[in-house]
């Protein structure tokens, strides 16, 4: 297959599914292209596991089509698709060996008992799991079945590989784990991933391309820096990290003003006019105690401590703005005290570059 | 007898004790006490009559009853099967279990798949009507099946036994099989098509050994009822002879003592086969309990 790097793999054209009254997916078209670690980040109920089932084929699409490789697979059957799915629940077969399990999609493929077998035991050993090809699926712990259930689906060279919340049932550590062995088993076997999560540490630290998914539509798609600094809707801003938004309003090119009417300069909010809200990362202010003159060019807010809390690596501020919001202030504890000129009660002035201004609709 | 003795006589005794906790704890002996007579009595009650009929399948009877002790001997076990009509009956009655267990297991188990796996037109109300067998009164079923037959102009005889054990027994199969299938993960079906397996391939490879223990205790309960029934078969048997109306005939002349020992025969048949059940579901808990690690 001459197969560009940038050729869509997956590709969803204007797909909905209802579930009697309820719309999962709404009108969706997307691009997943070759290779890529693609994350599909949302909260429960957004449409994200139903996407994926519709790519595998266990649900069929109410409209649109589903795409595989250019070719339109929406009336295809899940064992005539050419990409395997990760369950979350693992799914594996408990009446068969470890072995057996990851055998059983070359067996349906024909291809001879031994040669299956060989192959099965070179993906268990992708997974470091050589070991227990002979045992049971229920004699594996979670981590461990999680992994059969990797090579299961990765041992038949699919196009695709359809992660469904595979790390959601494993605790904090194993899941940091995994994290890095599935990122590094794709970089290896350079297939495209498709990763269905919750967990949004998860999606940024694994994934090239993260499309964050609210009420069966995509919200944004990009990199978790593009999400990050530059979030298109609230929601993003809001799902993605800890956001500080402030009702303003577009009076000018690259001018906004609050709605106490402080004047702010953001450069990012080309195409929005009207009513909008601008957001700037917590970690992005610095806070002067009130009186000290703001650097040139920086953009300035005025507000008084609310909460001072000392984390060590950090100082967690919460500040009531002159217009009324809470907002959060991350300060890198740099000087090793808590600044005097901070301390709850005072008046003080937070500050930031424009360029870490970031502006999004009004909704 | 002896725990009626062994519980009543210290209580008197201990009542008239003077420390304040003493008639605390004749209470709870007398709870406790109670319990153990209730449940020795209730176990008598059951096996009593069980333990008689393979007793007097001993009993050196002369003439047609076998209603009173007169001597031990083997003799009725040498050759149980000599009254010819007994034989015949006790083949009929086991074929009759064969085949409509055979067809009704298949017919159940894959009743029991649409009814978990799909949602159709009717789903409901085929759900209500594989129940009805279960809880209407034998006599109607048998009735009505008769009713049927002679409208058909159909004669009565094996063929009706069986359409007839078929009809009530694939009820208590969808019964059985669909509650092993309720607790089947669905996803594990859904991984064998993902791996390439057609929907007949992913039944035979995924789906039937996963439910194999239930459909076996469907198959196991199915003949079990097929072949002790009586009132059904009653109605609809013509001149075939079963088991149970071979007993029940006999009884009005006389009961053979082989009778007593066929019956031990399939006693000891049916324990058997409860052991094997036991044992497959201490295997199952076995490999729950290893998958909720």
């Amino acid at each position: 297959m001459a197969a560009t790097e940038a050729e869509a793999d997956i590709h969803l054209d204007g797909v909905s599914k209802r579930f009697g009254d309820m719309t999962a997916v709404d009108d969706l078209t997307m691009s997943i292209p070759r290779g890529s670690f693609y994350a599909m980040l949302g909260p429960s109920g957004c449409g994200k596991t139903t996407t994926l089932r519709m790519i595998g084929g266990f649900e069929d699409p109410t409209a649109g089509k589903v795409y595989l490789g250019g070719s339109d697979v929406t009336q295809h059957p899940p064992y005539r698709r050419d990409v395997n799915t990760v369950f979350q629940s693992y799914a594996l077969f408990p009446h068969l060996s470890v072995e057996k399990n990851v055998a059983f999609g070359l067996e349906r493929k024909k291809v001879g008992k031994a040669e299956a077998l060989k192959r099965a035991g070179e993906a268990l050993e992708l997974v470091q799991l050589s070991h227990v090809g002979k045992r049971k699926p229920a004699q594996l712990s979670g981590g461990q079945q999680q992994r059969v259930a990797l090579a299961r689906a990765l041992v038949n060279r699919p196009r695709a590989l359809l992660l469904d919340e595979p790390l959601g049932a494993l605790d904090l550590r194993l899941r940091k784990q995994l994290q890095i062995e599935l990122k590094r088993i794709q970089q290896d076997v350079g297939i495209t991933f498709v990763h269905v999560t919750h967990d949004q540490e998860e999606a940024m630290s694994m994934a090239d391309t993260i499309a964050v998914m609210n009420k069966g539509q995509i919200e944004q798609a990009g990199s978790a820096t593009d999400l990050y600094e530059r979030p298109r809707t609230a929601f993003v801003a809001n799902f993605l990290g800890i956001s500080n938004l402030i009702e303003a309003k577009v009076t000018g090119d690259q001018r906004v003003t609050t709605h106490d009417g402080a004047q702010l300069h953001a450069p990012e909010c080309a195409g929005l006019t009207g009513d909008v809200r601008i957001g700037v990362r917590p970690e992005k202010i610095t806070l002067l105690p009130d009186g000290e003159p703001v650097p040139d060019g920086y953009n300035a807010l005025r507000g008084k401590v609310v909460v001072a809390a000392f984390l060590g690596v950090s100082i967690q501020y919460v500040i009531q703005a002159a217009g009324g919001e809470e907002l959060n202030v991350f300060a890198q504890n740099t000087d090793g005290s808590e600044p005097e000129g901070l301390a709850v009660g005072r008046e003080v002035q937070l500050v930031w570059r424009p360029e870490h201004t970031f502006v999004v609709e009004r909704g | 007898m002896s725990a009626v003795t062994e519980v009543t006589p210290p209580a008197p005794a201990e009542e008239t004790a003077p420390p304040s906790g003493g008639s605390a704890r004749t209470r709870d002996r007398l709870r406790h006490g109670g319990l153990a007579l209730w449940s020795v009595l209730a176990l008598l009650y059951l096996f009593i009559p069980v333990f008689i009929v393979v007793l007097f399948s001993f009993n050196d009877n002369q003439g047609r009853f076998n209603f009173t002790w007169q001597g031990f001997t083997f003799r009725h076990w040498a050759d149980p099967f000599a009254d010819p009509d007994l034989a015949k009956a006790l083949t009929n009655s086991v074929e009759i279990a064969l085949i409509s267990t055979a067809i009704a297991t298949a017919l159940g188990t894959f009743m029991a798949m649409a009814l978990v796996r799909y949602r159709f037109r009717g789903r409901s109300t085929v759900d209500f009507f594989v129940f009805m067998p279960l809880s209407s009164p034998e006599v109607v079923l048998g009735a009505a099946l008769l009713a049927m037959f002679l409208t058909l102009n159909i004669n009565t005889g094996f063929v009706t036994v069986v359409i007839a054990h078929v009809m009530f027994t694939v009820s208590y199969v969808v019964v059985t099989v669909k509650a092993r299938l309720e607790g089947m993960d669905r996803h594990i079906e859904e991984a064998a098509m993902d791996l390439g397996a057609t929907e007949w391939t992913t039944f035979r490879k995924v789906t039937l050994p996963m439910i194999a223990p239930g459909v076996a205790a469907a198959a196991m309960l199915a003949a079990a009822i097929s072949f002790d029934d009586y009132v059904i078969t009653s109605f609809n048997a013509g001149q075939t002879q079963t088991f149970p109306l071979f007993i029940f005939g006999a009884t009005r002349q006389g009961v053979p003592a082989e009778v007593n020992v066929l019956a031990t025969m399939l006693l000891l048949g049916v324990l058997l086969l409860m052991a094997g059940n036991v044992l497959i579901q201490k295997s199952l808990a076995r490999r729950d309990t290893m998958r909720a690690d």
